[in-house]
């Protein structure tokens, strides 16, 4: 392979682009990102970095001197818009062909757009939401109540704002947490004086003057200063119409990433991987090794099983969920206590149980248990996969 | 110099948050040496006292980077960044740490 290409500049791409060297890639290597920023952390967007605890220099992924190492070629600033895989070529939206040998996909997730609102994807989008939340106390509504919008939620009413939460399930993360431990994050709102307003969608956004009326399903409005919308994102695979790679909430690859064609690898928020797409910042690192390995062998060699993980700041808790849940889990606190209906004083853990074994773990505010029991499941996988 | 806890508090394979500003972490490996680094991860914002200890490696819990607490220098991503380390030391029975202050701060 004399070229590879990776589009998409951000955690996954960086992460590639590591892989490839230090899997022993000397070939040409080129890097393309739509946006004008070398690549960042999102995480801190919706936490640190909107309460302004966090500064753009913290959300750095990599240095001018880890990306001189890396000898790439970074194309940044402008979007790949086709891809002809009988050709081998990347076509760039200002016109140009690219040539490779191989390419990672790695172009990520957009947040799912509401005219009218705010979203929380980018730098960009980041900028102006705290440009907007520094001018004084606002009443800002919340669309949303699964991790952005909570996280957002949270940093608004840090930063002494009126918060409203909506979210369209009876219950937040529902599928995620399932009814016991939804109803434990859902109180975290509550103890902090945001509102929480469950079982209803928004039908409509209004501009009244210098406010939004938020019209909701049931009949009544509320009127806002600012409405954020964290209502999901949708994989990044339009530019790949047309192409013969397979598409359907994500770009369709096999267990070690690898799409139809094997100088194809996907990774990150955008693939689909084994039939699953995680939007997880670990996935996002943890891909890159196996789709490497298996894009230089030209086959899938490695097919990685790891326990999904996730964690979440909201409301000075730290959240760490690792495993997965289906309904029908048992779930048991094991450590700690619930008060209220929410975390005690000193957190909690919490052991998803199926058939008698642990099959997912929720820690809030206690992350030495937590990452035992992570490892446990960790094992567990591994045994069961050799 | 700053008293921790007494010897037999700090069982191997343990930890303990000194709360310095910045915190310490102070270790205790399972062939009975102790150690000293910044508890604060240097990645984003994690307490490595609460990490996963392992020979001399301190794996931190919320994005497992992995720090050598001998030298402070991570052994893997996504932490870039050295952790300073401190000196240890036993008196009377009694684990001290002996801050070191950040280079270009006065004493
Ligand atoms: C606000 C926020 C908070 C989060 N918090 C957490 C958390 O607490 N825990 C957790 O586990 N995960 C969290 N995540 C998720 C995590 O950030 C993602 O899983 C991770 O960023 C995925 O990385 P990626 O590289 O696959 O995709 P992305 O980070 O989306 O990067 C894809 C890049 O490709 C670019 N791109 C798209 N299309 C094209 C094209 N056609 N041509 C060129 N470039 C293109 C995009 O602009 C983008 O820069 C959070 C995400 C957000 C937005
Ligand atoms: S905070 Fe320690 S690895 Fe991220």
């Amino acid at each position: 392979m004399r070229t590879v290409t990776i589009v998409g500049a951000s955690l996954a791409g960086l992460y590639a682009a590591r892989e490839l060297r230090a899997q022993g890639y000397d070939g040409r290597l080129v890097v393309v990102g739509d946006e004008p920023h070398p690549p960042y952390d999102r995480p801190p967007l919706s936490k640190d970095f909107l309460t302004g605890r966090a500064d753009e220099d913290r959300l750095a992924l990599t240095d001018a001197e880890e990306r001189a190492g890396l000898d790439a070629e970074w194309l940044l600033g402008v979007r790949a818009r086709g891809l002809d895989t009988a050709a081998r070529t990347v076509l760039l939206e200002d016109g140009r062909t690219l040539a490779t040998d191989g390419l990672v996909i790695a172009t990520g997730a957009k947040a799912r757009p509401l005219p009218g609102a705010h979203t929380l994807r980018t730098l960009d989008d980041a900028r102006a939401l705290r440009a907007r939340l520094t001018e004084g106390p606002q009443q800002v509504v919340v669309i949303g109540g699964g991790f952005i919008g909570a996280e957002t939620a949270a940093s608004c009413a840090a930063l002494g704002h009126d918060v409203t939460v909506l979210e369209a399930a009876p219950l937040p993360l529902l599928p995620q947490l399932g009814p016991q431990m939804a109803a434990v994050c859902a109180t975290l709102h509550r103890r902090a004086g945001v509102r929480f307003r469950t079982g209803t969608g928004v039908t409509g956004l209004r501009r009244t003057g210098p406010a939004t009326a938020v019209d909701l399903a049931d009949g009544h409005t509320l009127s806002a200063d600012i409405v954020i919308a964290g209502i999901g994102a949708v994989p990044n695979t339009a530019w790949l119409a047309g192409s013969t790679l397979a598409l359907g909430d994500g770009v369709l690859c096999d267990e070690g990433c690898v799409t139809a064609s094997p100088q194809v690898v996907a990774v990150g928020d955008v693939a689909r991987v084994g039939g699953v797409r995680a939007e997880h910042w670990t996935s996002a690192t943890e891909q890159p090794r196996a789709a490497v390995t298996n894009l230089l062998a030209g086959r899938t060699l490695a097919t990685p099983h790891p326990v999904p993980y996730f964690w979440s700041d909201q409301y000075g808790s730290r959240i760490q969920f690792a495993g997965r849940y289906r309904p029908g889990d048992t779930v048991r606190v094991t450590e700690g206590e619930l008060l209220d209906e929410g975390p005690g004083d000193d957190g909690f853990l919490a052991r998803y149980e199926r058939d008698g074994t642990t099959v997912a773990v929720l820690a809030v505010d206690r992350p030495r248990p937590f990452t035992r029991a992570r490892r446990e499941l960790g094992r567990a996988v591994e045994t069961a996969t050799t | 110099m700053i008293p921790v806890c007494r010897q037999e508090d700090l069982p191997e394979g343990e930890s303990v948050r000194v709360d310095t500003a910045p915190p310490i972490a102070v270790f205790r490996t399972d062939d009975g040496s102790l150690y000293a680094v910044d508890d604060t991860c240097t990645h984003q914002d994690a307490s490595l006292s609460e990490g996963w200890l392992e020979g001399c490696l301190i794996e931190c819990p919320l994005h497992a980077a992995a720090f050598d607490l001998r030298t402070g220098v991570p052994t893997c991503l996504p932490a870039r960044h050295a952790l300073r380390t401190h000196l240890v030391t036993v008196e009377e029975g009694v684990i001290h740490v002996h801050v070191t202050v950040r280079e270009g701060t006065a004493a």
